[in-house]
């Protein structure tokens, strides 16, 4: 199988990467670039941990060909953090507990993060629709509202 | 398998005329990349119309209609305020395709050719007399959205032909369109049953109207009866009550796990009558 040469944009940092073209970007983050922080839950686009954003709109990256990243710039979950500097959301995350086995939390940040820099100040009820589309089997998900509606707080404050 | 990037609609066409096996145009992937993934799809070239110039873009016609490419998103779709203005049933249909990440890639083309009787936007493009723009390497036609689906995931267009964007007529005086549907859950879900109802008035009358139905038949389908059932009415309760008549009667739904078919039948009826009087209140230039 023939590979194709991608030369892409992550978090900011111009990297390339063989793809086979069956390659999810999914597979091309964590097999090629070692991204691992970007999970697979389902595959098939209905769990959203794979949640990452491609030229500035939210995606599955499990939905998306690898070879489809060719000069896009991609976000994920390992650029949110400035260095040891947690992002609001992540700390927030923390603060209340939003998270137990934390395998969809990456996603749900990257989520997160999209629906807050699109609408600072969303209610609970679009938080929760932004969110249909991000599965998590622990918490039920209210922890998870109320860290984002607190981030947002207090990212409106700063701002 | 082979990635292909065309740059023009023609290449493409080309490039699926000329394969020899099984072949997939890729627009937003996100039901090709799950069709792999299952393995129920393996293709042999895959061709990316995402890099075709226009392609992902809303034009206006010159009499105010639209022209949706075939690479854009439900968001973009969403976010375009005279397309929501002018056609909120079209819009409404699209935006409850997936979640928020499938609708930062989903497309209305992807979700005709897809070929599901339940498909969310089919309905309401039909209903609003909407048509596709197909390209083959013999030339450009179109065609009506209603004439595609030819049944459970599979379309009437042949091999080496592809859908380059689809047009919404001027939406015009005194019209007003809407498509809801019934799922178990409010998000994530797929239409146990689906209308949408476009139609136009003048002062308290209907003089036009198009019922789309979905997910009671084994392609969306357009009810003329039903809407015949409304024409020449002001939506008084003697219309709706023939109008729930006769999409009830027009269903032919199976029974599966989403719903038994005397639930779907039941259930059409209710959301026609609903969907005409969101369709009716918006024609009044209420906002619904």
């Amino acid at each position: 199988m023939s590979k194709v040469h991608v030369s892409t944009t992550v978090n900011g940092e111009a990297v390339e990467f063989l793809a086979d073209t069956r390659d999810s970007l999914l597979d091309s983050l964590r097999d090629s670039l070692g991204l691992t922080g970007t999970k697979e839950g389902c595959g098939t686009g209905d769990c959203g941990a794979c949640s990452v954003v491609v030229d500035g709109t939210l995606v599955c990256s499990c939905l998306m060909l690898g070879v489809e990243a060719q000069g896009k710039q991609i976000e994920t979950i390992e650029g949110m953090a400035n260095g040891d500097a947690l992002h609001p959301l992540q700390r927030k995350f923390i603060e209340h507990a939003a998270l137990q086995c934390g395998f969809c939390t990456p996603g749900i940040l990257v989520a997160s993060k999209a629906l807050l820099e699109k609408n600072p100040d969303p209610s609970e009820e679009e938080v929760r629709y932004w969110l249909a589309g991000n599965l998590c089997r622990c918490t039920g998900y209210d922890k998870i509202i109320r860290a984002v509606m607190d981030a947002a707080e207090e990212m409106r404050g700063a701002a | 398998m082979n990635y292909h990037n065309p740059s023009n609609f023609s290449d493409a066409a080309r490039i699926a005329r000329d394969a020899s096996g099984v072949t997939r145009f890729l627009a937003g992937g996100t039901d090709v990349l799950v069709q792999m993934r299952a393995g129920a799809v393996t293709p042999d070239d895959i061709i990316d119309i995402k890099n075709i110039p226009g392609v992902d873009a809303i034009t206006r016609t010159a009499d105010g209609g639209f022209i949706i490419g075939a690479a854009v998103s439900g968001a973009q779709m969403g976010a375009d305020a005279d397309l929501v203005s002018a056609w909120p049933g079209v819009v409404e249909g699209m935006e409850l395709v997936g979640s928020t990440q499938v609708q930062g890639r989903a497309t209305l083309a992807g979700n005709l050719c897809n070929g599901s009787p339940a498909a969310d936007s089919v309905p309401g493009l039909i209903a609003a007399g909407a048509t596709a723009q197909i390209v083959s390497a013999d030339g450009v036609r179109d065609i009506a959205i209603e004439d595609i689906p030819a049944g459970p995931g599979r379309s009437n267009l042949v091999k080496g032909e592809v859908i380059a964007s689809i047009t919404l007529p001027a939406r015009g005086q005194g019209g007003g369109d809407a498509y809801l549907r019934f799922t178990p859950r409010t998000e994530m879900d797929i239409a146990v049953v689906g209308c949408a109802i476009n139609l136009t008035i003048e002062g308290d009358v209907i003089t036009s109207a198009r019922v789309a139905l979905g997910a009671v038949a084994p392609t969306v389908v357009l009810v003329p009866e039903a809407a015949d059932a409304i024409i020449g009415t002001t939506l008084d309760d003697a219309a709706i009550a023939a109008l729930m008549n006769v999409v009830s009667a027009a269903a032919k739904p199976i029974s599966d796990k989403r719903g038994t078919a005397e639930f779907r039948k039941d259930v059409v009826g209710v959301l026609a009558k609903r969907v005409a009087k969101i369709a009716y209140a918006r024609a009044k230039g209420e906002a619904v």
